[in-house]
C-alpha cells in the first residue's frame, strides 16, 4: 500500500503556541472592538451607518479561529489509542493539544460572535 | 412549612402591586419593551429549569445498563454547550435592538436634570429656543412625543431612574448622559435614584406626571409667563424674606434667586416634598423647614428650630399658595 503524502493541516505540529492562537486572536478582536468603537466616535462623531471595516475585521477574526480549529480538528484525528490522553508520549500530547485548541476555537468562535453583536446592532457613541 | 413559604412568596409578591414605580406597571414604550423581555427571559429560564429538571430524573431513575458513556457525552455536548450558545445567540439577537438609543429630532422637548444630594435640579428646555423653565423634583412629560433628558450631576454619581418609563442612566459629575423616552399613558408616577449616594439616598425620589399633549403646552405656557406671586406682605412671605430663605431658594418673580436649593416657584402645584417622600401639607411643609434632617438624613439645607411652630406654619402657608 503506498504512502500517501500527509496533508498540510496534518504537516502541522499542535504545540502550546497553536494552542493560544485562538484565545489570542479573540483578544485582539476585543480590544480591535473598543479601538474601532472609540476611534470611529472620536473622528467621525458617530458610527458608520455600516461599519464595514469592523464587519471585515471580525469575519477576518472568525476565519482565523475556525481555520486553527479546523487545523486542529484534522491533528486531533491521527490515529492511536482512545482517551485520557495523558502519557508522556508525543502522539499523546499531540492528541491532548489538539483537543484543547480545538475547545479553545469554539469558545473564541463564540466569544468573537457575541463581542462583535453588540457592536454592530448598538452603534452608540454615548 | 410549605404554606408558610407560599404565604411569604405571595407577601412579597404584593410589593409588586405598585401602579407608580414599577418595572411591570409600564407607562412608557422602552419600559414597555423591557417588561416584554423579562417576561420571554422568565418564561424561558422557567421551561429550561423544567426540562433540566425532567432530564435529572429520568438520569436516576433510568433501570441500569439502560444509558450508557457515549449518550451521555453526546447529550453533554448538544445539550449542555451547543444548545445554551444556540439560545444565548437567539437572546442577544432578540434583546439588542431594545438596547438601541431612541432616536431624537432636535425639535424635540429637552428636559435637563441634575441630581444632587438629596434632590433633583430640573429645567426644561423648549425646542423653539428661549430661557429653560426652571422646576425641582418633579417632572412632567407630554404623551406620545419624545423627550430628551439630559443627565448630569453636580457632586456625586446619582442615576435616573423612571421604572415605568424606560432604562435608567448614570448622572456623572462632568459628563451630560443622553436619556431618550417616551410616555404613552397619562398619569402620576414616580422616579428614584438608582446609584447610593449619600445618607439619604433611599430618600431621593420624584414625581412624574404624564400629561396629554395639549394639557402639557398649556402648562408649560403657563408656568414660562412669569406671573409674580401677589406682592401683598403676608406674614409668611415677610418671614421667608427674613430668615433668609432666598439666599438658596429662588421663586420666580420676586427678588428671592437662590441657586443652591430647589427653586421653589409653583411649589404649590408640586405632588410632594423633600423629593417625592412626604405629602404636600402645610404640617409636613412647617415641620421640614424647622427640623429638615428628621426625614431626610444628612440634607444640606440647615435646620430652623429658631422658628416658632406659628412661624414655620406661616412660611409653610405662604409656601402652598405658590401657583
Amino acid at each position: 500500500m503506498k504512502d500517501r503524502r500527509p496533508h498540510w493541516s496534518e504537516r502541522l505540529k499542535v504545540t502550546l503556541w497553536t494552542l493560544i492562537v485562538p484565545p489570542t486572536i479573540w483578544a485582539g478582536h476585543f480590544l480591535f472592538s473598543y479601538l474601532w468603537a472609540a476611534i470611529s466616535c472620536a473622528k467621525a462623531g458617530a458610527f458608520a451607518t455600516f461599519p464595514t471595516l469592523f464587519v471585515v475585521g471580525t469575519v477576518l477574526a472568525l476565519t482565523l479561529i475556525a481555520l486553527s480549529g479546523w487545523v486542529a480538528w484534522n491533528q486531533g484525528r491521527t490515529p492511536g489509542a482512545s482517551p485520557p490522553h495523558e502519557d508522556s508520549t508525543d502522539i499523546d500530547r499531540l492528541r491532548f493539544l489538539a483537543k484543547s485548541t480545538l475547545l479553545l476555537a469554539c469558545l473564541s468562535f463564540v466569544g468573537v460572535l457575541f463581542t462583535s453583536l453588540p457592536v454592530i446592532y448598538l452603534r452608540d457613541c454615548l | 412549612m410549605a404554606r408558610a413559604c407560599i404565604l411569604i412568596f405571595a407577601l412579597a409578591c404584593l410589593s409588586g402591586c405598585n401602579a407608580q414605580q414599577s418595572t411591570l406597571s409600564v407607562f412608557g414604550a422602552d419600559a414597555r419593551e423591557i417588561r416584554q423581555i423579562a417576561i420571554v427571559l422568565t418564561v424561558g429560564a422557567v421551561v429550561i429549569f423544567a426540562i433540566t429538571a425532567l432530564l435529572y430524573i429520568r438520569a436516576v431513575r433510568a433501570p441500569e445498563e439502560s444509558l450508557n458513556h457515549h449518550q451521555g457525552m453526546r447529550m453533554i455536548l448538544w445539550v449542555g454547550a451547543i444548545g445554551p450558545t444556540l439560545i444565548l445567540t437567539a437572546l442577544l439577537l432578540y434583546a439588542l435592538p431594545a438596547m438601541r438609543p431612541r432616536p431624537a429630532s432636535p425639535a424635540d422637548l429637552v428636559i435637563r436634570v441634575e441630581g444632587e444630594q438629596f434632590w433633583w435640579r430640573v429645567a426644561y428646555q423648549p425646542p423653539n429656543g428661549g430661557a429653560p423653565l426652571p422646576s425641582a423634583n418633579e417632572i412632567r412629560l407630554p404623551v406620545g412625543r419624545t423627550v430628551v433628558f439630559e443627565l448630569a450631576a453636580t457632586d456625586v454619581i446619582h442615576s435616573f431612574w423612571i421604572p415605568g418609563l424606560g432604562g435608567k442612566m448614570d448622572m456623572i459629575p462632568g459628563r451630560t448622559n443622553r436619556l431618550v423616552v417616551k410616555a404613552e399613558k397619562a398619569g402620576r408616577y414616580r422616579g428614584v435614584c438608582a446609584e447610593f449616594c449619600g445618607l439619604s439616598h433611599a430618600l431621593m425620589a420624584f414625581d412624574v406626571v404624564a400629561m396629554e399633549p395639549a394639557a402639557f403646552d398649556t402648562w408649560l405656557a403657563d408656568a414660562r409667563a412669569i406671573v409674580p406671586p401677589p406682592a401683598i406682605a403676608t406674614p409668611g412671605r415677610t418671614l421667608f424674606d427674613a430668615q433668609g430663605c432666598g439666599a438658596c431658594h429662588t421663586i420666580t418673580g420676586t427678588p428671592h434667586a437662590g441657586i443652591i436649593g430647589p427653586d421653589l416657584s409653583r411649589f404649590g402645584e408640586r405632588l410632594t416634598l423633600g423629593a417625592g417622600i412626604l405629602p404636600l401639607t402645610t404640617e409636613n411643609i412647617a415641620a421640614f423647614i424647622r427640623a429638615p434632617h428628621q426625614t431626610k438624613p444628612g440634607v444640606r439645607m440647615p435646620a430652623y428650630p429658631q422658628l416658632s411652630d406659628e412661624d414655620a406654619r406661616a412660611i409653610a402657608h405662604y409656601l402652598k399658595g405658590l401657583r
